[in-house]
């Protein structure tokens, strides 16, 4: 769908004056506008004149968002009914509903661009589009729960922090909503951990055995390192990516160190150390070969992943049917009351 | 009333709408959502929604959007009864306020020692 489509469904009273109809002339006015409005830390707004390219990296980049967190409720909703405590599962219920809803609003942000929500869902059970990779993982314990939140949230707070920032102001205003609600996940991700490494051995044993299996692939979530990230600089010179992978992996890397030793558990990296000149921590490679195959499908829980996700929606279908005569009914009621 | 800014570029849910699946499909109408913070503040918008009527679009309103005590009461309007100033015609649907200086406060001049003004 283009521009000029929108337009003129929305601004009913204007002439449709589409910008992919307009000559070459004013097409370099427009994207100049556009390169200031940007290069000046000002907002993109829906409506508003923008690159095509633009529009479509946003649309991959907030919508492959939206997919990972809708995702990203499998994992932990794993554990819902086995959690410990009615105080737990309370938690971990509204953590997973929080994230359905982060979700939510991020295909609301997507369809700004001028896409339906319909066609992102289709989309993501095709397999046509991506979610974060992390969530291809198993959760094995309920202290991968604790993990999750500590490393996977604490991880896509770096990522999404700078995003509120976005040049493209719905992104933007969604990443607000987000984050602040993504404290309260990592927080009680952190307190599960505490608890259980005041407990015994065996609790202590299964939270590092949870850190172990989580660390690298949540380095990953940062994506490729920035020699093989092609996009970044687009992205960064359009101000919808703000740093790049590396520089937030290391933020990240940094800011986890101090909470691993003030919790006892060892992040599982033998080269993983202070580097006073770099005033940051160096730590090791990381296995290239393992992300690209768990993102090309190939990881421990990929296709059951996509499987539920299909098996929910296409299972929902005689809800939202239903909704639909529903509301149906109602209006033809309503308009024969009225007739009345 | 006049959103020219944050107004979802709406879809329209048509029953016949073919989404490149091959098989038609209903999609549920898009709602803007507005909340009130709190009481003696406006509505503001914070996002969209589908729902298949009103009712339930108040209802996942209240879920999506307010739950942490975020707002003490909710508007939802079907994103296609919006009419919308256009971005295009930004600088002509403006420009008569533009150039009427003598609206603000600061048009005029008054001496320093006269209190209260
Ligand atoms: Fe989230
Ligand atoms: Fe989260």
């Amino acid at each position: 769908m283009s521009v000029s489509d929108e337009t003129t469904r929305l601004a009913t009273a204007s002439t449709p004056d589409g910008a992919s109809d307009a000559p070459a002339g004013l097409e370099r006015e427009l994207e100049d506008a556009f390169e200031a409005t940007v290069a000046g830390e000002g907002r993109v707004e829906p409506r508003d004149w923008m690159p095509e390219g633009y529009r479509k990296t946003l649309i991959r980049q907030i919508a492959q968002h939206a997919h990972s967190e809708i995702i990203g409720m499998q994992p932990e909703g794993n554990w819902i009914l086995r959690a410990p405590s009615l105080r737990r599962k309370a938690i971990l219920l509204a953590k997973v509903q929080d994230e359905a809803g982060h979700g939510l609003y991020l295909y609301s942000a997507t369809e700004t661009l001028g896409v339906d929500r319909a066609e992102l869902t289709e989309k993501l059970i095709d397999s046509k589009q991506k979610y974060s990779s992390i969530f291809n993982y198993p959760t094995l314990t309920f202290a991968d729960i604790g993990v999750i939140g500590w490393l996977v949230d604490g991880a896509a707070i770096c990522n999404q922090v700078p995003l509120c920032r976005s040049s493209y102001g719905p992104y933007a205003r969604a990443m607000v909503r987000i984050c602040k609600e993504e404290s309260f996940h990592q927080r009680q991700g952190f307190e599960l951990l505490m608890t259980l490494m005041a407990g015994t051995e065996a609790q202590r044993e299964m939270v590092q055995d949870a850190v172990d299996r989580w660390w690298w692939p949540s380095l990953m979530m940062f994506g490729p390192a920035d020699g093989d990230s092609p996009n970044t600089r687009q992205s960064m010179a359009w101000r919808i990516k703000r740093h790049t992978n590396d520089e937030l992996r290391q933020r990240f890397v940094d800011m986890t160190v101090p909470q691993a030793a003030a919790l006892g558990v060892t992040l599982p990296d033998p080269e993983l150390r202070w580097n006073d000149e770099r005033q940051a921590h160096d730590f090791g490679d990381i296995d290239w070969t393992e992300f690209t195959a768990v993102v090309k499908g190939a990881g421990p829980c990929n296709a059951q992943r996509l499987a539920h996700r299909r098996a929910a929606h296409e299972g929902g279908q005689w809800v939202r049917d239903a909704a639909s005569a529903y509301a149906a009914k109602q209006a033809r009621r309503e308009a024969g009351e009225q007739v009345a | 009333m006049s959103m020219s800014d944050d107004t979802t570029a709406h879809v329209e849910g048509d029953p016949a709408t073919d989404l490149g699946t091959g098989t038609p499909q209903a999609t549920w109408p898009l709602y803007e959502v507005f909340v009130r913070g709190k009481r003696g503040l406006n509505h503001v918008h914070v996002g969209s929604l589908h729902a298949p009527d009103d009712r339930m679009a108040l209802h996942n309103a209240r879920n999506l959007y307010t739950r942490r005590n975020e707002g003490v009461s909710i508007w939802v309007v079907r994103a296609d009864a919006i009419t919308a100033s256009s971005p295009e015609e930004k600088d002509p649907f403006f420009a008569p306020s533009g150039d009427k200086v003598y609206r603000h406060p600061t048009f005029y001049s008054i001496p320093d020692d006269v209190p209260h003004l």
